[in-house]
Order: structure tokens, then C-alpha cells, then sequence
């Protein structure tokens, strides 16, 4: 009786900010399944975290100037980008410890930054783990477009980056401009963390590219399919996260990164004769 | 050659002229020349670190020599045979769709490449569940897309039984017959090269020698990379009739020239203008 009563409660709720919840977060996983395909082909998860990361050094400089806009995100996001591939130039450090120096270092910066702004302090919660809660239409109009060029940008650069995923040197001895392919898949994935910002937070934004992608691997057979599954995966994430949130009153980003989770496990225990 | 101006058939497809480079101070290669013009095959043997492959990437434009230049013919389409490659499994992808990766190709190329190299079968299966012999061929069928000028081959049977990697040889032979391209291979297997060979290039860190097979085998510094091998059999050991010092310069018994110089005919240089 009681779980009845809170469902037909919820019901009557699904009309308002759970169904604008629902559809920014659907935009959201749609750009970060297909994105995320190439962070675990390229065994960057890392990179998303790196980005991430910055992007809390985007917020804080955005608030030092008095602005919430997801351009000076992911202009951050992109300036951290550039300085690794200069860095990597080098040849001295790994990419992971590069990586573990920026990510660290670009949230060191952004955390020193909100700081100094004395009326944000509590707030800091919010750019961690959004609040997919709060959006609302002119947000989804922007996160709407946001899907849509962050998938037309990975249609245009698909083939030459799943080439050089594949093998960097073929590639480019088959005239792939390598440098250029990379640095618009970076941009991609800076876009998508910036406007993924106030959804799904700057923690948990790489688990929405890498959870559903992962999980998407079992049922796949082709690049493709495995960056459609991820879509739906992450969409069912996004569905089920939301749910679980107004159902037991849970903070919704980190109950769609449990749903993804669970469809992880879940795709890990099917029997072989349905997987790809 | 020639002071005469030559035509463009006859041009190299690519050269590398006196191409010196070295890592963190220590030299790896050192005026290095040789070409490749089409319709030749021209195979780069030598010892574990002599050079070969890092040769090779400055050939393939994917390392910048630190001296020398490299001319390649303009327009020219190269087709790469990397050594291996390493595909995560994580990442679903037939041997048809690896193929397809070739900017320009398309399906009905990539069936026909996949015939001549008689991989049709495991067209459908995970690149990565593909044995290594036939890997070899896929990664040659992936080199034999977009109709190239210039084949670049990187131990090219490696993994492959002898049967297999004669078919391979003759399979290059071939293609070289047919299409009229150029191909650069590095090879282990000296005995196999040196028949379906036009030019060979003697590599340890500087070209010891360079020409044709049959001239190649009169040449002191052949054999005495091939010394004490049993007939047949192409291990490696370059025992030098001279040594290289730290900085890979050649620390000679002889005067260089006897070595380096002799031999005019197969020692190959900046042969055009």
C-alpha cells in the first residue's frame, strides 16, 4: 500500500521537472555514449576525468568573472586539452601521468578559485554531481543542441578517428590528418562536459561516457552498434537514475551513474548465446 | 645517373638522400641514401638494430630525419604494412570493417583485395580472433587498398610457415608485376628476398652495401654478414670486418673506401637531380 501510494504520487509528478529531468539527461547520455565508445577504445578513460576536472577550473574562472556561461567551461576544457598534446610532444612523461598532473592540477586551481568567492562555498556540491533536478526549458534547449553537435561533429571526424584508434602510424601514412581529427574529438568531449555540467556534475560526467560504452561491448559486434547500445544504455541509465531518485529521494547523478552501473553487471551476467 | 633529364616514370617514387638521425644523442642512422622507383622492390636487410624500421618511418614520413632529405614522387599513394598491431579487445571490429578503415576504399575493393590475398573467410570474424598468418595478410590486403604507387612492408611474413611465406613473396612479385608500383620491404628471410629482390640494401646504421642480388652476393660486407652460416640458413650475426665506435662511425681495418666505395655498380646514391 505504502509503495503504491508513492508511486501514484510520482506519477502525477512526472509532468513537470522529472520529465524535463528526463529528456536533458536522455541529450546528455546520447552525446556521451558514442563519445565515451572512443575514451575506452583509446584507453583514455582517464582523458574524460582529466577534462572534468578542468572543468571545475572553468567554473571557478567563470564565476571570478561573473559569468555561469558553459563557453568558459569548455574553452577551459579545451586549453587543458591543448596543453597535453604539447606536453605529450615531449616524450618524457606517459599520457597518465600527464593526465594525473593536469586533471589534479586544473581542480586544485578551480577549488582554490570557488574558494576565493565567498558566497559560492556551499554550492561546491552542485558543480560536483549537478542537479539534473533544476533544469529547465531554455537548459534543455541548450543541452538539446549541445547532443546534436557533439554526434554531427562525431559523425564528420568517425572514420579517420576510428582509424587512427585502430593503428595512429597507418593512419597517417594513409592521410589522415591525425593532429586535426584529435584535437576536434577533444573539443567534442570538452562541449559535451561543459553543458554536462549542471546535469550530471563534473564527477560523475566520465562514468556517463565510459559506464554505458563499456557495457555496450558485450551486445556489439561493430563500432557502430557498440556506440548505439551505449546510446540506449545510457539512456536507460539516465531513465532508471531519475526514477530511483524521486522514488527514494536520492541525489539523481550519482543514482543514474548506480543505474549504469547495474546494466554494467547486468550485461556481465548474460547468457553467451545473446551476446554478440 | 645521368645528367639527362629524366622522365617521370623513371623518377623515384621516393628517395632518401644522406639521411642522418640519432636519438638523445646517440646516432641511429647515418647518410643513409637509396631509392625506390616503380615497378622495384627494393628490400632493407640487417641486423636487430641496425635501423631497418626507424628507416622505414622516416621513408613513410612519420619521423622527420634529423639530416638529409626525403623526396617523395608528388601525389604518390602509399600503402603501409605495418610490423603487428595490437587491436583492444574491447573495441568490436571485423577484418572486412578494418579494411574498410582505408580512406576511399569501398566494399566491393576491399571483397576483391580480400580474395587476392585469400582471407575471404575470416572477412566476418573479429580482427583480433584472426591467427597470425592470416593477420599478415590482412594487414597486407589493408596496404594493397587505394590502388597504391608505393608499398611500404614491414617484415612482411613475419609469423608466417615457409610455405606461407614464399606465397607471400610471390604474392608481392605479383602485384609488383601487375600494378607496376614500387615496394620497400624489410625482410629477415635473406634467402627468399634475394630471389624476388631487384635491389638489396645492406643497413647497420649506415648502408654497408647496396645492389643488385647477384652482385650483392660478391660483396665482402654479404658475407661477411652471412660468415659462418650454414648454407641456407639466414640468422643474423653482422660480423663486420670493421666496428663502429660509441657514435656508430665506422672504426675500420681497411680503408673505408675499400669497403664502402667498392662495389659502384650496386651502391646506390642520390641518383637524380
Amino acid at each position: 500500500m505504502e509503495l503504491a501510494k508513492v508511486i501514484s504520487l510520482d506519477v502525477t509528478m512526472i509532468d513537470g521537472f522529472i520529465l524535463n529531468a528526463i529528456m536533458a539527461g536522455i541529450f546528455v547520455a546520447l552525446a556521451a555514449g558514442p563519445l565515451g565508445c572512443f575514451l575506452v577504445w583509446r584507453k583514455m578513460a582517464y582523458f574524460g576525468d582529466t577534462i572534468s576536472h578542468s572543468a571545475l577550473m572553468g567554473v571557478g574562472l567563470g564565476i571570478a568573472l561573473g559569468t555561469g556561461s558553459p563557453w568558459v567551461i569548455m574553452v577551459t576544457c579545451a586549453l587543458v586539452s591543448g596543453a597535453l598534446l604539447l606536453l605529450q610532444r615531449g616524450g618524457k612523461f606517459s599520457s597518465d601521468t600527464l593526465l594525473g598532473i593536469l586533471a589534479h592540477s586544473a581542480l586544485s586551481i578551480g577549488l582554490i578559485i570557488i574558494a576565493l568567492q565567498e558566497s559560492l562555498r556551499q554550492d561546491l556540491m552542485f558543480f560536483l554531481i549537478g542537479d539534473i533536478l533544476a533544469i529547465d526549458t531554455g537548459g534543455i534547449f541548450d543541452i538539446g543542441i549541445m547532443s546534436i553537435v557533439a554526434l554531427g561533429g562525431l559523425f564528420y571526424i568517425w572514420k579517420p578517428l576510428l582509424s587512427l584508434t585502430v593503428h595512429e602510424d597507418l593512419a597517417r601514412v594513409e592521410g589522415v590528418n591525425v593532429l586535426k581529427v584529435k584535437i576536434i574529438y577533444m573539443l567534442l568531449i570538452a562541449l559535451l562536459v561543459a553543458f554536462a555540467m549542471q546535469v550530471i556534475g563534473a564527477l560523475l560526467i566520465t562514468s556517463l561516457m565510459i559506464i554505458p560504452a563499456a557495457a555496450a561491448r558485450n551486445f556489439s559486434r561493430s563500432p557502430l552498434h557498440m556506440v548505439f547500445y551505449s546510446m540506449i544504455l545510457g539512456s536507460i541509465s539516465v531513465i532508471m537514475g531519475i526514477m530511483m531518485s524521486s522514488i527514494w529521494d536520492l541525489p539523481a547523478g550519482p543514482a543514474i551513474v548506480l543505474s549504469a552501473f547495474i546494466l554494467f553487471l547486468a550485461g556481465r551476467i548474460v547468457p553467451r548465446r545473446f551476446r554478440a | 645517373m645521368s645528367d639527362a633529364p629524366i622522365p617521370d616514370d623513371l623518377k623515384p617514387l621516393i628517395a632518401l638522400e644522406k639521411v642522418s638521425l640519432s636519438f638523445s644523442g646517440r646516432p641511429v642512422l647515418s647518410e643513409v641514401s637509396f631509392s625506390v622507383s616503380r615497378g622495384e622492390i627494393v628490400t632493407l636487410i640487417g641486423p636487430n638494430g641496425a635501423g631497418k624500421s626507424t628507416v622505414m618511418r622516416i621513408a613513410l614520413g612519420l619521423q622527420e630525419p634529423d639530416k638529409g632529405c626525403v623526396r617523395r614522387a608528388p601525389g604518390i599513394s602509399i600503402g603501409y604494412m605495418p610490423q603487428k598491431i595490437t587491436i583492444e579487445d574491447i573495441l568490436p571490429l571485423s577484418t572486412r570493417d578494418f579494411l574498410m578503415l582505408r580512406p576511399g576504399t569501398t566494399l566491393a575493393h576491399v571483397e576483391a583485395v580480400m580474395d587476392l590475398v585469400r582471407i575471404s573467410h575470416v572477412g566476418a570474424s573479429p580482427v583480433q580472433r584472426v591467427s597470425g598468418g592470416e593477420m599478415q595478410r590482412v594487414l597486407m590486403a589493408r596496404a594493397l587498398l587505394g590502388e597504391p604507387d608505393l608499398i611500404v612492408l614491414d617484415e612482411p611474413v613475419q609469423g608466417v610457415d615457409i610455405a606461407g611465406q614464399e606465397e607471400l613473396y610471390k604474392l608481392i612479385g605479383k602485384i609488383r608485376r601487375e600494378k607496376n608500383c614500387g615496394v620497400l620491404m624489410i625482410s629477415h628471410d635473406l634467402h627468399m628476398v634475394m630471389a624476388g629482390t631487384d635491389k638489396v640494401v645492406c643497413l647497420n646504421r649506415h648502408i654497408c652495401c647496396s645492389g643488385a642480388p647477384e652482385n650483392i652476393q660478391d660483396h665482402p660486407e654479404y658475407h661477411a654478414l652471412l660468415k659462418g652460416q650454414p648454407e641456407g640458413i639466414a640468422l643474423y650475426t653482422h660480423n663486420h670486418d670493421h666496428t663502429h665506435d660509441s657514435q656508430g662511425n665506422v672504426i675500420s681495418a681497411h680503408k673505408s673506401g675499400q669497403i664502402h666505395g667498392t662495389g659502384q655498380g650496386h651502391k646506390s646514391g642520390c641518383d637524380h637531380d
